[in-house]
């Protein structure tokens, strides 16, 4: 777990980080979604200790990073910035960091294998394309088996197989009871692998909820119907967790139900159907919506509320 | 999860299978700092450079020795005396191979910096002063041990050249293995100075230009000061401290061998708090 409270990083008068508090449960992935510039990578660097909080705490699994005895085995860190030597090869970097810790070689290559980089471990990261340098540095992040991982942009410069790749290995990360936290500026990508979001603006806390609250919240998960007999089918279809709208009188916006159980519904009683649509939400414009102001959405009551829950 | 948090790492055991008890030791930092320097290329070619300036020039300032030469046109060097002795021949190139160590003892700190490594070390080893003391104490372990062979080497090389010299002299002879080892040790600490300037200023360029000005520019410039201050000065300043070991005979103006190494170690103890100082307190 990961437990932020009211931090806070002033670089002279710009505050990259403003009072932020959460934290970060295990067993699920948590994404940490922001504008480029909104104070993600700020935080993930205070989290692991490289930058120093002007005020507020954070601890990894109940302590401070520092005070961990071996720091990589309880939480795996990718910082969306190279953190390699050009110079060394895969298989060194990789050393020199398990040495440290006493992890012994056999782990090394378990790492190497699990991230694909065998082809490539004894050749200088340097040379590294994009994706290869994010698999070194997710390698890295595994190497100590660590309870928590945190990964800063981890889907960056990956070619398709590499995101499903980065997908299933941190959904089956969490599903193993681990803290997981990407940090990501692409909301429609996120929700595919997060189950709770922290989305923050200009470093203030804008959101704490559920990716299932946030699409409820952006506009359900509702199908549009079209019929010609629009208030008969609103009869048919009412039940206590349904709600239906509806712009004209011949098209519904159903939400409790799927198409398919309206489908069905409709043919059992003979209501002829025209249009029969899930309303896809568009996720980005709801995050865009709710990060562009940042100040109008500050005390929403997300902010608190939610936090408590999670 | 939580369990884990509070109980000693070595007895934990989450998710009910047994993990290994990793920890972080200085040995550990050390064994790591190790094997990173001997992974880069760089490490191995100047160092390479380094021992080959130590042992050519030296070898070769002996070969071409001629005592007529000497007297109006002495080669510059530690004091005022070398290249009159067949220490100061043999040590020659000593003065451009620290100029090698002390590039590649900044490359070793600051070049985490530029190149964002540190980041990933730091975070292995967030309590960071190990770092800092394993990497001087690696490369002061390689490099002393290195650059005092060089010298050997460079002094026998050179007594070859030297044969029926009148200035020839033996390793057995007063103070020459002294020189030799103090080389060494001297060359050493200019490395681990400039793994500490590295950390202190984070920048390879700008670590290089402190070192250079320090070791050979700062010296030339005690000579705008007034004559008295001057001699009070100049040999405590670190290359003239330093370089004091390295000469058969302490000029008047210079310190006493191991007092003059004493000094220079001290003057890299100061660099190496700036640098703690620096890593401990500003943000990575």
């Amino acid at each position: 777990m990961i437990d932020v409270h009211e931090l806070t990083k002033r670089y002279g008068d710009k505050t990259a980080v403003d009072r932020l508090s959460f934290t970060v449960q295990p067993g699920q992935v948590t994404g940490f979604l922001g504008p480029n510039g909104a104070g993600k990578s700020t935080t993930m660097r205070m989290i692991i200790g490289l930058d120093a909080p002007t005020s507020g705490t954070v601890t990894v699994g109940g302590r401070r990073y520092a005070e961990h005895a071996a720091p990589l085995q309880e939480i795996g860190t990718l910082l969306e910035a190279r953190s390699v030597h050009p110079g060394r090869t895969a298989f060194a970097h990789l050393m020199a960091l398990a040495r440290t810790h006493g992890i012994p070689r056999s782990r090394v290559d378990e790492v190497i294998e699990l991230a694909g980089l065998g082809s490539v471990a004894h050749k200088r990261a340097g040379a590294f394309s994009l994706g290869m340098g994010q698999r070194l540095g997710i390698a890295a992040a595994l190497l100590g088996d660590p309870e928590i991982v945190m990964l800063d942009e981890p889907v960056n410069g990956l070619d398709p197989e590499g995101v499903l790749w980065v997908r299933q290995l941190l959904s089956g990360l969490a599903a193993e009871g681990r803290t997981v936290m990407l940090s990501s500026h692409l909301m429609s990508e996120t929700a595919l692998i997060a189950d709770h979001l922290v989305i923050i603006g200009r470093g203030r806390l804008l959101a704490n909820t559920t990716v299932d609250a946030f699409i409820e919240n952006a506009g359900g998960r509702g199908v549009k119907v079209a019929t010609a007999e629009g208030e008969r089918l609103r009869l048919l279809l009412s039940g206590p967790d349904v709600t239906i709208t509806s712009t004209t009188a011949e098209e519904l916006v159903v939400s409790g139900l799927d198409s398919r159980q309206i489908g069905a519904i409709a043919v059992e009683h003979g209501v002829p159907l025209y249009e029969l649509t899930p309303q896809t939400v568009s996720l980005e414009e709801a995050f865009m919506e709710l990060t562009s102001d940042a100040v109008e959405y500050h005390s929403a009551p997300a902010d608190t509320a939610r936090r408590r829950a999670a | 999860m939580t369990d884990t948090a509070f109980a000693d790492s070595a007895t934990t055991e989450p998710r009910g299978s047994a993990r290994p008890a990793y920890r972080v030791t200085g040995l550990r930092v050390l064994r790591s700092e190790w094997g990173k320097f001997w992974s880069l290329r760089s490490s191995w070619i100047t160092l390479g450079v380094a021992l080959l300036l130590v042992v050519a020039i030296g070898a070769i300032a002996s070969a071409t020795y001629s005592p007529d030469a000497v007297a109006s046109n002495g080669p510059p060097g530690p004091g005022s005396n070398s290249g009159s002795d067949a220490v100061g021949l043999a040590l020659l190139g000593s003065m451009f191979a620290q100029l090698a160590i002390g590039v590649l003892g900044v490359l070793v700190s600051a070049g985490e910096y530029s190149t964002g490594m540190i980041r990933s070390t730091l975070a292995a080893v967030p309590r960071r002063l190990p770092v800092l003391w394993s990497k001087s104490a690696v490369f002061g372990a390689i490099s002393v041990p290195l650059a005092t062979a060089g010298a050997l080497a460079a002094f026998l090389l050179g007594s070859l050249g030297l044969r029926g010299e009148k200035i020839a002299l033996s390793l057995g002879d007063d103070g020459v293995l002294r020189a030799l080892v103090g080389a060494g040790l001297y060359l050493g600490l200019v490395g681990v100075a400039g793994v500490a300037l590295g950390v202190l200023l984070r920048s390879s360029a700008g670590a290089i230009a402190v070192l250079v000005g320090v070791l050979l520019i700062v010296p030339g410039l005690t000579g705008l000061l007034p004559d008295s201050w001057s001699d009070a000065v100049s040999p405590y300043l670190p290359s003239n401290a330093g370089q004091a070991v390295m000469s058969l005979h302490q000029s008047a103006h210079q310190l006493g061998p191991w007092a003059g190494l004493a000094v220079f170690a001290g003057w890299v103890a100061l660099a190496l708090a700036g640098a703690a100082y620096r890593l401990v307190r500003s943000d990575a």
